[in-house]
């Protein structure tokens, strides 16, 4: 990037703004200085734009990139399994069989060693958890500067390529882990029983304020932690790419020493991806093993 | 990094993904893993059964030959036995045949002497014969003189 197009604030202003699809409403007036005449349904062409388009407003690059991701995680394994079962008779499976069968072993034994009750839905949870947000993650790799730039001459204001660093979807993602947990906590324990899980111990049904709010924190903690962990994770290590992507404007020497440590951080965050991936299913399958089990 | 739509859009794709993996994905998968497994398992077994065959196999082999080498080395020496009690036989048998033909060929000396003798004996009569008939000038009658010169044969 020239200096001159862009300051290392912008630049960096402008890689942590996702594409925005919203409403503007009658009257605003835009970036550019335009006032609108009517409200309009448009793509936010400034950071403040898109934080005026409020709820009703959709991230086009994450749900986009996500969806693309989960669509191919699901279209390599399904097609895996239909080879799966017919080389399951005739014989020795190949490369891609043999990875998905391994990978699939692996969650099944990770499901199996934390997750006590029988329930057929907690394993293809973490399976689709650990390769959705692997693969999310693994954006991160990219280049910083390629897709942004080339959807850039295609004309879109802004593209975030690594859907995990939007609280969105992390949100998204623990937000419905959430909703199980209640939902099987309920199931199991009857609401009775998640009632008095929540405000009977640890003090007994003498200190129910304390119960209530002790228990109370321990629920919430649960998805806001999920979803915080692995944005901040996958945040803090884009804000890294994108200062080493900074320095690459800096002469030769940055430059290079630039180049080095993108190669070191980026060998570096292969483990971070994978480690977050593997975290947050783990926790997942944590959590609903204590929503299936009955406490005292 | 607005909170907006993108949240309950990110859930209900998530919730999609799950569905479809729960239901397309992971049930065939650890299917073929499980049957994949059994059959290594029944393989394994199989193996190890056609092992133990091996080795029982091995032993009737080995029991079978050792019978067989004492069975042969059983013939072996019954026909030892056997060839000396023929050697011994046929030995007995050519000393009888033996036995038998010097007996023949000394009674056919016998014989042929006593012939030779007979005619020596005949030819001397002529002889003694023709030499008294010389020394008698005449000639003796051999008819009438028939009993004499037998005496005479006789004598010789």
């Amino acid at each position: 990037m020239s200096a001159e197009a862009h300051t290392s604030t912008e630049y960096i202003k402008h890689h942590l703004q996702n594409l925005t699809y919203g409403q503007l409403p009658a009257g605003y007036q835009r970036g550019d200085g335009e006032v609108l005449q009517g409200s309009t349904w448009t793509l936010a062409h400034t950071a403040r734009e898109a934080k005026d388009m409020g709820f009703m407003a959709i991230n086009v690059d994450t749900m986009g990139f996500s969806i693309l991701l989960g669509a191919l995680f699901l279209y390599l394994f399904h097609k895996v399994a239909k080879l799966a079962s017919k080389s399951a008779v005739s014989g020795a499976p190949s490369g891609l069989v043999n990875f998905v069968e391994w990978v699939v072993e692996f969650i099944d034994s990770s499901v199996k060693g934390s997750f006590t009750a029988r329930n057929p839905m907690v394993a293809p949870l973490a399976l689709t958890i650990f390769i959705w947000i692997f693969l999310m993650n693994l954006m991160d790799l990219l280049p910083i500067d390629w897709l942004p730039r080339l959807s850039g001459a295609l004309g879109l204001p802004f593209l975030k390529v690594v859907p995990s660093t939007d609280p969105n979807a992390t949100f998204g993602m623990s937000l419905t882990v959430f909703a199980l947990v209640i939902y099987y906590s309920i199931k199991m324990k009857g609401v009775g029983g998640f009632v008095g899980e929540l405000t009977l111990q640890p003090f007994g049904k003498w200190g129910m304020p304390a119960n209530l709010l002790l228990e109370g924190v321990n629920l919430i903690a649960k998805p806001v932690s999920l979803a915080l962990r692995l944005f901040g994770n996958m945040y803090a290590g884009e804000m890294i790419f994108i200062l080493i992507a900074i320095m690459f404007s800096g002469g030769t020497v940055l430059a290079l020493t630039g180049g080095v440590l993108q190669w070191a951080w980026a060998v570096f965050h292969i483990l971070i991806i994978t480690l977050q991936a593997f975290i947050f299913m783990t926790l997942t399958i944590v959590y609903l093993d204590m929503a299936h089990q009955e406490h005292h | 990094m607005n909170i907006n739509m993108t949240l309950i859009g990110q859930s209900i794709t998530f919730a999609i993904f799950v569905w479809f993996c729960m239901k397309f994905v992971w049930p065939p998968i650890v299917g073929a893993l499980e049957a994949r497994k059994k059959l290594i398992a029944d393989g394994l077994a199989a193996a190890d059964r056609g092992k133990h065959e091996l080795e029982l196999a091995a032993k009737r082999a080995s029991e079978t030959m050792h019978d067989a080498k004492l069975k042969a080395s059983e013939i072996i020496a019954q026909a030892d036995k056997r060839a000396s009690q023929i050697v011994e036989e046929s030995k007995g048998a050519a000393k009888v045949e033996g036995e038998r033909m010097i007996t023949a060929a000394k009674a056919e000396i016998e014989q042929e002497s006593h012939r030779a003798r007979e005619a020596l004996r005949g030819d001397v009569a002529a002889l003694v014969i023709a030499g008294a008939a010389k020394v008698l000038r005449r000639e003796v009658d051999a008819k009438a003189h028939a009993d004499l010169l037998e005496a005479i044969k006789n004598e010789l």
